[in-house]
């Protein structure tokens, strides 16, 4: 079943199914490509988001991406709070602490479905808004509005990063602690505050990227094993650290999957990312726009 | 007598009063099971349990089974196949229970009943599909209206065909459960020669849906049929609703697992309508028997405190007439036996709240009572109106139906 019409159509929902991987995957970029934390729990926070979004929605009827950036302040915070514990359990006792940070971050993406469950139960949760449920026409082409709307502000998230982290003393300080942690410290500078800031901006964009969650689709506790791989790969092939690859890599990926949905049939779709990965490591080992 | 002999009396009667009351003090009947209380279906298997618990608590209420209390030993599965052989080994061979119930639905049943076939067990299930289709277990009792394996599959696929449809897209869980679905639909529509002009497996793990759902439609077809899981369930309709699906789809739905759930309804709103899906339980005037209206006044008020789906109509009654069934055999062979238990079982028609159920040699029930209705004039955000009539109309099967389809999809959507 091939007609350029199908084609165009998957390309278009690819890459708004893209943009939607990037806005997801971007606090990721941060905390594992610049300042390599293995943040495990990272897809988990993103679902706890969703859930914040939800309750501030069903409770007070607040637009879900309102209540996103509501709850941008609360997730620097607790960012800073998950990193410095982290830093004072694991990071500094050792150069193998990045392999003992992996089952803490699990643990803590236990401890927040659990706590999900406990406190909403287990049943699908998702949000109201005007765009949701609707869609552009443009000739037979169909949009839906939820997607637009997860391309804007992943395209705006993008901008706004990576001009903090060019143009701005903070900004540059994160990529030098990522480039020279050492080199830092001789500079009379505190690399660990640096990171944890770092790790709370990263973690505050998935206040947003929460609400982008639950826009596009019912949220589960468990949502977060869904996107452990596929944010981890986007990363990774991204090219560590990149914010600009994110996105990219994203578009990449969300349009192979889309034409792998449309054409070839939805079972091989999981294989894409992973395909796409392994071809992309085996030409560039950096990743697309890595340092 | 003297005081030493009183005291010594005094301690030999109290002695034997324990004596006697330990002896009449009979251990409770331990029924084992594990149900999923984490992960994608927890949802159901929740609402399942607490069916179960209800009977444990009438039962015991009205003095237990053979004069015994009833103890329900439960485990979280996690929704997961790889957990349940362990548990229910453990349920045999450590907490040595006396009676097995699976587990909510086929993906963590089916890999226990090897064990379970081995070990001699009589095993009540719970909502699976064809799990003993190979494995052959002959006290196997499913404690589902599902029929014959192609009873979902005919009821929809019928009324596609009467309503003029005469091709058909099967879109499909790329798991057990929905997979065998799908199978019993190719069968079915090569029987009804209905023409399968899109026919795919999507991966459990899929975020979104618009793709799939455009490539459906780009196949044309008459009849959607779509066997899919909680998860996906909600984001296939919305994908339907934002791309479409084709104006000449007469019928898109079947066996969408999640759709029956109470929060799912109320989420998902007037995306519902027009949907035909299958069900087990509604609230409709032919569904109702002999303790089902108090059965739910139990359960809406125990569902609140318990965070369950606050409706329970898919799974809850029928936790409860699985308790209903092994109450009846075992007041009736007053035995534990687990061979004398499946011979009463097998031979016997049951009278339950889901009404009367009776098990032919496969251990599936004998005539299917799997419902196929359609939602009509749902509104958005409103959990109670799922209470009423006419809100899932029964259109399949005949003895049970209470309204006819409305087609095509696209003007049922408006009703």
């Amino acid at each position: 079943m091939f007609s350029i019409d199908l084609l165009r159509d998957a390309v278009v929902l690819g890459v708004l199914l893209g943009c939607f991987y990037a806005a997801v995957s971007i606090g990721l970029s941060i905390s594992f490509g610049l300042l390599d934390v293995p943040h495990v729990a990272h897809p988990a926070f993103l679902v706890l988001a969703s859930y914040g979004v939800y309750l501030l929605n069903d409770s007070y009827d607040i637009d879900p991406l309102l209540a996103g950036l509501l709850l941008t302040p609360l997730f620097f915070l607790l960012g800073l709070v998950t990193y410095r514990l982290y830093h004072e359990t694991f990071e500094k006792r050792g150069s193998d602490a990045a392999v003992r940070g992996i089952a803490f971050f699990f643990g803590v993406a236990f401890i927040i479905e659990v706590l999900i469950i406990l406190q909403f139960g287990v049943d699908q949760r998702s949000v109201t808004a005007s765009y949701i449920g609707k869609a552009w026409r443009f000739g037979d082409l169909r949009i839906p509005i939820r997607q637009l709307v997860a391309f804007a502000v992943a395209i705006g998230l993008t901008v706004l990063l990576a001009a903090y982290l060019s143009k701005t003393f903070m900004g540059r300080a994160i990529r030098a602690v990522a480039q020279d942690e050492e080199g830092l410290r001789l500079m009379g500078a505190n690399p660990v505050r640096i990171k944890q800031v770092a790790f709370g901006i990263a973690t505050a964009v998935l206040g947003i990227a929460g609400a982008l969650l639950i826009i596009v689709a019912p949220v589960e506790p468990t949502l977060d094993r869904v996107y452990i791989g596929r944010t981890f790969c986007v990363v990774v092939m991204a090219g560590l650290g990149s914010i600009s690859g994110t996105l990219i890599a994203s578009i990449i990926l969300g349009v192979a999957e889309s034409i792998v949905l449309t054409m070839f049939g939805a079972s091989w779709a999981p294989a894409i990312s992973f395909a796409l990965l392994l071809g992309v490591l085996a030409v560039r080992p950096q990743g697309l726009l890595g340092r | 007598m003297n005081r030493r002999r009183v005291i010594g009396w005094a301690v030999a009667g109290i002695a034997l009063g324990l004596m006697s009351v330990a002896s009449a003090e009979e251990p409770p009947i331990k029924i084992g099971m594990s149900m999923p209380q984490t992960g994608g279906l927890a949802g159901g298997g929740k609402a399942s349990l607490l069916g179960i618990e209800i009977w444990r608590d009438d039962i015991n209420a009205k003095g237990g089974l053979l004069g015994r209390k009833v103890e329900l030993v439960v485990y979280d599965d996690k929704s997961s196949a790889s957990e349940t052989p362990a548990l229910y080994a453990k349920l045999l061979d450590v907490d040595k229970v006396d009676l097995l119930f699976a587990p909510y639905a086929t993906v963590p049943t089916a890999p226990i009943m090897p064990l379970v076939k081995q070990r001699g067990m009589l095993l009540m299930g719970n909502f699976s599909f064809q799990v003993n289709s190979k494995v052959h277990h002959d006290m196997w009792f499913n404690n589902a209206p599902w029929g014959p394996a192609d009873s979902w599959a005919t009821g929809f696929l019928t009324l596609g065909q009467k309503a003029g449809g005469k091709t058909v897209a099967i879109l499909s869980a790329d798991q057990e459960f929905a997979q065998n679905i799908a199978t019993t639909a190719r069968d079915v529509a090569k029987k009804l020669n209905l023409q399968v002009v899109f026919d795919q497996a999507y991966p459990p793990s899929t975020a979104e849906f618009s793709s799939i759902i455009r490539a459906v439609n780009a196949a044309k077809p008459d009849i959607v049929f779509v066997a899919s899981y909680p998860p996906d369930s909600a984001g296939i309709l919305r994908a339907v609703n934002e791309i479409g699906v084709g104006d000449n789809v007469k019928i898109l739905g079947g066996a969408m697992v999640g759709l029956q759930f109470g929060a799912v309804m109320e989420n998902m709103g007037s995306l519902l309508n027009g949907v035909v899906n299958f069900n087990t339980w509604l609230p409709e005037p032919s569904m109702y028997f002999d303790g089902t209206k108090a059965f739910f006044e139990k359960y809406s008020k125990r569902a609140v405190q318990a965070k369950v789906d606050p409706l329970g109509y898919y799974l809850a009654p029928y936790g409860y007439a699985m308790g209903q069934m092994i109450e009846e055999a075992v007041n009736a062979t007053k035995s534990l036996d687990q061979k004398t238990l499946a011979k009463y079982l097998r031979e016997n028609t049951h009278k339950t709240i889901v009404g009367p159920i009776t098990f032919a040699e496969d251990g599936e029930w004998k005539e299917s009572a799997t419902l196929e209705a359609q939602f009509r004039g749902v509104k958005d955000k409103n959990m109670d109106q799922f209470r009423s009539a006419g809100k899932q109309v029964i259109l399949f099967p005949d003895r049970l139906k209470t309204g006819d389809l409305i087609t095509p999809f696209e003007d049922a959507r408006n009703k």
